[in-house]
């Protein structure tokens, strides 16, 4: 009974972390730069979708079509100001600069969240978010649910785009070999400007959600960053669908641990999910060997 | 017509070009031959614009490309067909056909092109829907030539297209290199197999420690006993 409920609540908190971790597999996968801040671009996506409902009483849902695309723009801006000097560095050299911006954009993201919205928790309070569906003894929260499909249509069309459009293909190109990429005469600075900034959309969307589902604060960066890390490592880089499958296998496991283990054992399932993927699994469950 | 005036290319402290000037005239098909490490790709590399000079030039027609990025290289019609063939594994053959046509002067032509690379390479047709990284060496090299054909290039760069394949895949793809020259195409290759290439090719460079030492029309060079005893090796002389 109560395992059931858990793991209802986990699968769809999972749709979340799949959705989080997509953005952050598609700029690391692309740029070969780990975006540590992923988890505070997250949370101001949470707090434009809050913002439009407090002030202007704009139905979350339908703030998302605005927050996605503002995102995008924020994702351009960052691109040409901080990390387009990052990805003109060798490989190696990559992740540790970008480590560097990252954890300093983050300082700055988090301050300046307390600055505008001050360290109280939030949410986006609409008239149905009390609504719960019933299947026989368990109760599925509605808001939840829509989450959880909202975040699965974005990926579906993100796939779409990736696997029909020219520049789609030119990212995963990109992806693949850089290098062979510029042979095929694709301006490789641009997809990777592009990728960035859909990977900080994401982040937005999957932000705003947590706000209708959920709540946030200043602080909740880190704690995305690292649920978004671990899905990407349990899942590997390359597949949309892989990192969102990877994140309901994360709910799932943290839903288990609370039934079995209590509550407090939730945050620490998913560091040992981690350790035991890069053991026994490196490339990841659903990533190709390389 | 491509031309290369004392280029200089370094990684680092390490000079692997050192003063490198060649010509090559259009629908001209020239080898460039020479030890490991002498710096032959490193000389592809750098017309494709993957690599900077440190000093030189390199004029394309009327054009200096020698601090061109890659992606204007392309559409200028150089097309570099790299080492290993660097084909993206993950995605179908006609998708990386369809990349090879990415810039928007070969967008353009993209279906007819697409139709003249199948009448090519019939096995790419038939493989389109497959995964790059499905096919055989061979099929991967043809597919790295198509794909390298659909940029619509007037100069093929090609690097070690022979290595790692059967000798009967050797041949129809060097076969294949010969009618593409026959119909007016520049082709600078470099070649492990210098005794095929030889044969091929019209004209001839040798390069050592990122020098050029010598050169010239491809049919002499086959004769010269310095190129026979450092190139094609004891064997040689009945091979052809």
């Amino acid at each position: 009974m109560i395992l059931t409920q858990q793991l209802i609540l986990g699968l769809l908190v999972g749709g979340l972390y799949g959705l989080a971790a997509a953005g952050l597999s598609l700029t690391f996968g692309v740029l070969r730069v780990l975006n540590v801040a992923h988890g505070e671009l997250l949370m101001l996506g949470g707090y434009g979708t809050f913002w439009l409902f407090a002030i202007w009483k704009i139905d979350p849902f339908a703030s998302l079509l605005a927050v996605g695309p503002a995102m995008f723009v924020l994702g351009v801006l960052l691109y040409v100001a901080l990390f387009q000097f990052v990805v003109k560095a060798h490989e190696e050299a990559r992740i540790k600069n970008s480590l560097l911006i990252g954890f300093g954009l983050t300082l700055v993201l988090h301050a300046l969240a307390i600055q505008l919205w001050t360290a109280d928790e939030r949410s986006v309070t609409t008239a149905y978010s009390g609504a719960v569906m019933r299947l026989g003894p368990f109760a599925v929260p509605l808001l939840r649910l829509s989450s959880l499909l909202f975040a699965f249509a974005i990926l579906a069309v993100l796939h779409l785009f990736l696997s029909r459009t020219r520049w789609g293909r030119a990212i995963r190109a990109t992806a693949e070999d850089w290098e062979a990429a510029a042979l095929m005469g694709i301006p490789v600075g641009k997809t990777y400007l592009l990728a960035f900034a859909l990977g900080t959309a994401l982040a937005g969307i999957a932000g705003g959600l947590v706000s209708i589902s959920y709540s946030i604060s200043p602080s909740i960066g880190m704690e995305w960053t690292l649920k978004a890390l671990i899905v990407v490592v349990l899942a590997g880089l390359g597949s949309l669908f892989g990192s969102f499958a990877g994140g309901i296998l994360l709910g799932l496991a943290e839903a288990m641990s609370v039934v079995f283990l209590g509550g407090p054992y939730r945050e620490v399932v998913g560091l040992i999910l981690f350790l035991i993927v890069l053991v026994v699994r490196p490339q990841g469950l659903f990533g190709a060997r390389s | 017509m491509l031309e290369i005036e004392n280029l200089h290319v370094a990684y680092g402290e390490l000079l692997a070009l050192q003063g490198v000037s060649l010509m090559i005239q259009p629908g001209e098909m020239v080898a460039l031959v020479g030890p490991n490490g002498a710096g032959k790709t490193t000389l592809l590399k750098t017309i494709a614009g993957l690599l900077a000079a440190r000093n030189g030039v390199i004029r394309w027609q009327t054009e200096t490309i020698s601090k061109t990025s890659p992606q204007r290289i392309v559409e200028h019609g150089i097309a570099l067909v790299p080492e290993g063939r660097r084909l993206f594994a993950a995605m179908t053959v006609r998708e990386n056909l369809e990349l090879g046509a990415f810039t928007s002067r070969a967008q353009k032509e993209k279906t007819a092109q697409l139709e003249k690379i199948f009448a090519l390479f019939p096995r790419l047709a038939e493989r389109q829907r497959q995964r790059a990284g499905s096919l055989s060496g061979g099929e991967q090299q043809m597919l790295a030539l198509g794909r390298a054909l659909m940029g619509l290039p007037r100069l093929l760069l090609l690097d070690e297209p022979s290595l790692g394949l059967a000798p009967r895949v050797v041949e129809s793809i060097m076969s294949i290199l010969s009618e593409l020259h026959r119909n007016g195409m520049g082709v600078l290759i470099v070649e492990q197999n210098v005794h095929a290439v030889l044969a091929l090719a019209q004209r001839a460079y040798i390069l050592e420690s990122g020098r050029i030492v010598g050169g010239g029309n491809a049919q002499k060079l086959l004769d010269d006993d310095h190129v026979r005893a450092a190139y094609l090796g004891p064997l040689a002389r009945g091979a052809v």
